[in-house]
């Protein structure tokens, strides 16, 4: 178990985490390799449906990188999103998955040590509850 | 629109244990305007399935589908006919007029519902719908300001608030308003309060569900 690394998805806003991510780069601050970025335009864009694809797909844990509250570019894709992770959670639980496989985090474009931190403790929690007992199957 | 929601996931997936072909069957009508069974719904529920399985090392193939009206033949049959034999089972998405549709289309093979059917709304927000019509058979709107009191007061009184109606609050709850309240308010905004001093007769609760199933027979459409 202590061998153990976590595959995790991040829906990462392309005002504000994924420029965070790009900061992080520039700056050479290091965070685990652990996360997969998929950029999306905002977060208000990702559905309940695509976090729970991306962990039957393989994922140990997903989480969703949307703007500070109050300063989305579309105004309040990041609060919809933060209701849809919620949803997520509650979807999980009614079929016994660890909720706390799903998160919602928020983070200005300034915040390259944020992203960092915040992949960390991701990676942190998902290694602590274990491999997903979904398993991975690369080919889907 | 009819009103649905979907059913506790530990009873459908207890409902679709014993099934390996699974048709998860939308409905583009009114579940999909109460996202209760519209092909997000369908995907969803297809995926939770399919996650549970997984869980338990089983596998499942889930087929996701959406007919028109899921309460009309015409629009159940070539959907399902398009999937014939891929499918054990149909896990309906639709309201109970729906499911009894594909029952009937399908007779020899199981079809379980996966939404408890709940009534008659309208949205009062996105996310919020509340009940406005029993389907009583005896409409009385056109007095009433366009409000019914057969669904929206407590007693389904027709002559007026009871003594329990406090500050436009029924004494239910204070979170429920008091129908005959707002009945009022909307008559006098319409000049058209007199309408009250008509006295309503006893309701013949017969034409409605009371009375057992109900039925229409139109003979200039009958073939």
């Amino acid at each position: 178990m202590n061998n153990f690394e976590p595959l995790i998805a991040v829906f990462s806003c392309h005002y504000c985490s994924y420029a965070a991510a790009d900061l992080a780069g520039s700056s050479r601050i290091q965070y685990p390799p652990n996360i997969r970025v998929i950029k999306v335009p905002c977060t208000g864009r990702v559905s309940s449906n695509h976090i729970l694809r991306a962990l039957e797909c393989g994922a140990d844990g997903v989480y969703v990188a949307g703007c500070l509250e109050g300063t989305c570019h579309f105004i309040s894709g990041n609060f919809k999103a933060k209701q849809r992770v919620q949803h997520a959670k509650n979807l999980l639980s009614q079929i016994d998955l660890e909720p706390e496989r799903v998160q919602m985090y928020f983070m200005s474009a300034a915040e390259g040590a944020r992203f960092a931190n915040v992949a960390k403790e991701m990676t942190e929690t998902i290694r602590e509850l274990g491999p997903s007992p979904l398993g991975r199957n690369k080919s889907e | 629109m009819i009103v649905a929601e979907r059913k506790p996931m530990e009873e459908i997936l207890a409902m679709t244990e014993e099934f390996d072909r699974i048709l998860v069957l939308g409905c583009k009508g009114c579940t999909t305007v109460c996202c209760a069974g519209g092909s997000r719904e369908v995907e969803e529920l297809a995926t939770l399935i399919r996650m549970n399985r997984k869980q338990k090392g089983k596998t499942v193939d889930t087929l996701e589908a959406s007919t028109e009206l899921q309460c009309e033949p015409e629009s159940v049959t070539p959907v399902l006919e398009r999937l014939a034999n891929q499918y054990d089972v149909v896990l309906s998405m639709a309201c109970g007029a729906g499911v009894q549709t594909v029952v009937k289309v399908l007779p020899d093979l199981r079809v379980l519902p996966a939404l408890n059917t709940n009534f008659i709304g309208v949205a009062e927000e996105h996310g919020v719908w509340t009940e406005v019509c029993l389907a009583c058979g005896n409409c009385i709107l056109g007095r009433t300001g366009g409000i019914c009191p057969v669904t929206r007061c407590s007693k389904q009184l027709l002559n007026g608030p009871c003594g329990g109606s406090m500050n436009g609050k029924c004494e239910i709850s204070k979170d429920v308003d008091c129908a005959w309240q707002l009945i009022i308010d909307r008559l006098k905004e319409l000049g058209e309060l007199e309408l009250l001093e008509e006295v309503f007769p006893v309701k013949d609760w017969s034409a409605g569900w009371h009375g057992g199933p109900q039925k229409i027979v139109r003979e200039d459409l009958k073939s």
